[in-house]
């Protein structure tokens, strides 16, 4: 945890192979060296740093929102549809550590499990580990591994959050806010934080009752709303292209 | 706050086509209330779908629970899929209704461990607690 032992030079390193396997795309590197970024090991710092500079144009994608609103759901969606571009896709799921035991339950891979035998798409479940904003403190640095690594799409999931937990602002291009119809009066609530860094709002289970009037309701206040029912596939391919449409600035 | 600096990671699901997933969903809770990351992928997995989460997700050990009576053929192609991807050295353990007769045979296949009903789950932790890297 000492940020001393952080800065120290690559001498127990070895031979750099672990950023080359990386480079090449192997999945144990991968897995290990975010790994070893968890545990704020000095052998992922100088990875790291091999890595720099290597790090391809990933399209890097926030998923945020309430939990249980579908981001898990959406994101298995988006996945299938970029592999039908032919993208290699890489997802952070990002899951809540305790505070009182230091476990974690990570689920969120369950609503993926379309892409568990698809070598073109690497899923971590990542326990926040403390860190509160609703990312774990590892999750910058993974991002840049899966985009060395040579993933084209990196698709990040928070943890189910509230209003104030927008860190996901600061590590991607495009932040797309997940929100559930019936919560009329915490739309209003949210007003002030959550919906302020969303690019993209996407009103999930939009068959339910009241779809209409949280679309109609979000409308005044964020750029761009988005209807979809991510568990029938139903708007994600307008998703898709209101993401493209946004300007890569990283 | 306690957060442990280096949180078990493992593996919780079921293989096959049985879905009795109590018992599994007790042992997910029990190691989260011990400090370990639990990744649980829940129903219905395949060999490959374990073996591939297994590895992106970097965990020290796979725990399947097997009600079917496919066990022994499940464990061992998990073994084996982990093999041939070199990551024999993630321990495999298991539960369920596995017949006193398999559990050698299982056990001489590389599953570590085979924890049958009435499991108190302390134990289990502790079996999870003492696998080394």
């Amino acid at each position: 945890m000492s940020g001393s032992s952080l800065r120290k030079k690559g001498d127990a390193v070895g031979d750099g192979a672990l950023a080359e396997q990386v480079k090449a795309g192997d999945v144990r590197a991968i897995s290990r060296l975010i790994t070893l970024i968890e545990l704020e090991d000095p052998e992922a710092t100088a990875a790291l740093k091999q890595l720099d500079g290597t790090r391809g144009h990933a399209a890097v994608i926030g998923i945020t929102g309430y939990p249980g609103a579908g981001k898990s759901t959406l994101i298995n969606q988006l996945a299938t549809a970029y592999r039908r571009q032919g993208k290699k896709v890489g997802i952070v799921a990002v899951d809540t550590t305790s505070p009182l035991t230091g476990g974690a339950i990570l689920g969120d891979r369950i609503r993926m499990q379309d892409q568990s035998c698809d070598t073109g798409v690497f899923i971590r479940s990542m326990a926040t580990r403390g860190q509160r904003g609703g990312l774990a403190r590892a999750t910058r640095q993974t991002l840049e591994v899966l985009e060395a690594a040579g993933y084209n799409v990196i698709l990040v999931e928070t943890v189910g959050v509230g209003q104030n937990e927008v860190e996901v602002a600061f590590v991607v291009q495009t932040v797309v806010v997940v929100v559930a119809p019936g919560l009329g009066d915490e739309v209003q609530a949210m007003k002030a934080g959550l919906l302020e860094v969303a690019h993209i709002v996407v009103v999930n289970k939009g068959d339910r009752e009241n779809a209409d009037a949280t679309v109609r309701d979000l409308a005044d206040w964020v750029p761009l709303v988005i209807r979809t029912i991510a568990l029938k596939g139903e708007g994600i391919a307008e998703l898709i292209t209101a993401i493209e449409a946004r300007p890569c600035i990283r | 706050m306690v957060v442990a600096t280096k949180p078990i990671r493992v593996l919780v699901g079921k293989v096959g086509l049985d879905g009795h997933d109590r018992g599994i969903k007790l042992v997910a809770r029990a190691l989260r209330d011990a400090g370990m990351e639990v990744i649980y992928t829940g129903l219905h997995q395949t060999p490959e779908q374990v073996v591939n989460t297994a590895i992106q997700e970097d965990v020290r050990a796979i725990g399947l629970s097997v009600l079917s009576g496919a066990h022994n053929h499940l464990f061992r192609r998990v073994l084996e899929l982990l093999k041939a991807q070199g990551a024999g050295d993630i321990a495999v353990f298991g539960g369920g209704i596995i017949p006193d007769e398999d559990i050698p045979g299982l056990k001489a296949a590389g599953v570590r461990a085979l924890f049958p009903p009435g499991t108190a789950m302390h134990e289990i932790v502790i079996f999870v607690k003492g696998l080394q890297r």
